[in-house]
């Protein structure tokens, strides 16, 4: 039995000093931790309360995609295979704009991050780069559509995956803000937009996103407690055509461990959610507290 | 120091002192749509609340050396009352035309939160040295009817941001909870006249 916790003691002490803080610093916005361990390495927004992975990298494997909801955003490529304008609000560790612009090296890509030292981080820590189809502007989400829309830009993919977990935006989960952005989306223009899947706020959220884009397909997985919604605002494709899209994307797609072709059984038309739930405006909008009830 | 005057005029510096607050809060959540919600919005909003309420403290001053008495008082929460309205009717409007000329979001939400929030805050601030005249009238510790005074508006500026930002916004809609200031104030201020003109 002695032995058994000593074995295990080691064990666990290789382990803590296997994993390491490589970086470290405090942005305006929050703690930025970068952290590696054997084989990954994480971008973490630290709290005291458990601390949030926001992106991984394999570093093994450098284009595996480690986390199952980042996965499941491609399966906005069932709507638009060919999006020639994109746009992602939120860079994290710029594994999204990163495969991409890999996937679709002439479209342009856009990218709006509030947080200039989450740029900085990605690009030293995480092969980010900004190139000539790639710009990343340093700018609160909401300030960029509403500008986009005024200068009558248009995306035929949008990306938003800017909540961290800990706080949430409560300016971008608005119809008003979900309004400006489809006044952005390209006539085959997806969104495609990471939310959450627990709580009170998955009903509000639901609705809102209901009361703006009509139906929506609501993507969950059982690996993951994360929920993604994929619209186009418009009519949905048959299953049929997706499940032929996601074979023939299917090949492309395996070298970034996104199995897109076991997507389109679990991208669902019910609603599981209370209808009667108030949508959130920016009249009304208490996200935050909605999640902690 | 208990006397009806003494107890009005602190209810109502009681009451200035939440809406203040209460105002503050929402002007984050009112600019976020245009300025989003980062820390120099903030720092806007705070400025412009500070300048605002020092112009008030001035000229609230200067103004109880002339005839202080409950009826200007009174007429000062009104005028708050009033000047609050644009910033619900034509807020978005001020803002969509901020937005359009400015595009640094810094000066743009400072531009915007003067628009919304200089008058009426200002006229708010001068209810403070106002009411300091009004006690002392009643009172001869001055030094120590101010200090309650900042003890009660201050206590009401302290719920107002902490009821706000708990409560009333998880039950109400922004608009809905200024529209309550509004008629507030102008209760508030209707109640100081009347006595104004009862107990002369």
């Amino acid at each position: 039995m002695r032995i058994f916790l000593l074995i295990l003691a080691i064990a666990w002490t290789s382990q803590t000093k296997a994993e390491q803080v490589i970086h470290k610093e405090k942005s305006l916005y929050r703690n930025i931790v970068v952290r590696e361990s054997r084989n990954r390495r994480c971008l973490v927004f630290a709290v005291k309360r458990g601390d949030r992975n926001q992106t991984c990298i394999s570093l093994n494997d450098p284009n595996r995609i480690v986390f199952p909801y980042a996965r499941m955003t491609f399966a906005g490529l069932l709507l638009q295979p060919t999006p020639a304008r994109i746009l992602v609000i939120g860079l994290g560790g710029g594994t999204m704009p990163t495969v991409l612009s890999r996937l679709y090296p002439k479209s342009t890509i856009h990218v709006a991050e509030i947080d200039e030292a989450v740029v900085r981080v990605a690009k030293k820590y995480f092969s980010f780069s900004e190139s000539e189809h790639v710009s990343v502007f340093v700018q609160d989400a909401r300030v960029y559509v509403k500008r986009a829309g005024l200068k009558k830009m248009t995306y035929d993919l949008i990306i938003l995956d800017a909540f961290t977990g800990d706080y949430i935006p409560e300016h971008l989960m608005t119809k008003e803000f979900l309004q400006e952005v489809k006044s952005i989306m390209s006539e085959q223009g997806v969104l495609v937009a990471n939310t959450f899947s627990t709580s009170r706020l998955y009903d509000h959220e639901s609705v809102t996103y209901g009361s703006v884009f009509g139906a929506f397909f609501n993507f969950k997985m059982p690996i993951t407690s994360n929920r993604v919604i994929i619209t186009n605002g418009r009519q949905l494709p048959e299953s049929k055509l997706m499940q032929e899209r996601a074979n023939k994307l299917a090949r492309r797609l395996k070298k970034y461990a996104v199995k897109i072709d076991d997507f389109p059984r679990h991208m669902k038309r019910t609603k599981d959610w209370n209808e009667k739930a108030r949508p959130l405006t920016d009249q009304f909008s208490p996200a935050n507290l909605l999640r902690d009830d | 120091m208990i006397n009806p005057i003494n107890s009005l005029v602190f209810c109502l510096a009681f009451t200035s002192g939440f809406i203040i607050m209460s105002i503050e809060l929402l002007g984050g959540r009112i600019l976020a749509p245009y300025f989003g919600s980062s820390i120099y919005v903030w720092g806007s909003i705070i400025s412009v609340f500070m300048i605002s309420l020092s112009m008030g403290y001035l000229l609230g001053g200067k103004l109880s050396t002339r005839n202080p008495g409950l009826l200007p008082y009174g007429c000062f929460f009104l005028l708050a009352a009033i000047t609050l309205v644009p910033a619900i009717i034509y807020g978005d409007t001020a803002m969509d035309a901020v937005f359009l000329r400015i595009e640094d979001p810094r000066y743009g939400s400072l531009v915007a939160s003067g628009l919304l929030f200089f008058l009426p805050v200002a006229i708010l601030g001068m209810i403070a040295p106002y009411s300091v005249r009004l006690l002392v009238e009643n009172a001869h510790h001055s030094g120590q009817v101010a200090g309650v005074l900042y003890f009660v508006s201050t206590l009401g500026s302290a719920l107002g941001t902490l009821l706000t930002s708990f409560y009333l916004v998880l039950l109400f809609e922004v608009n809905q909870i200024l529209l309550t200031m509004v008629l507030v104030l102008a209760i508030s201020g209707l109640s100081a006249a009347i006595c104004g003109k009862l107990l002369k």
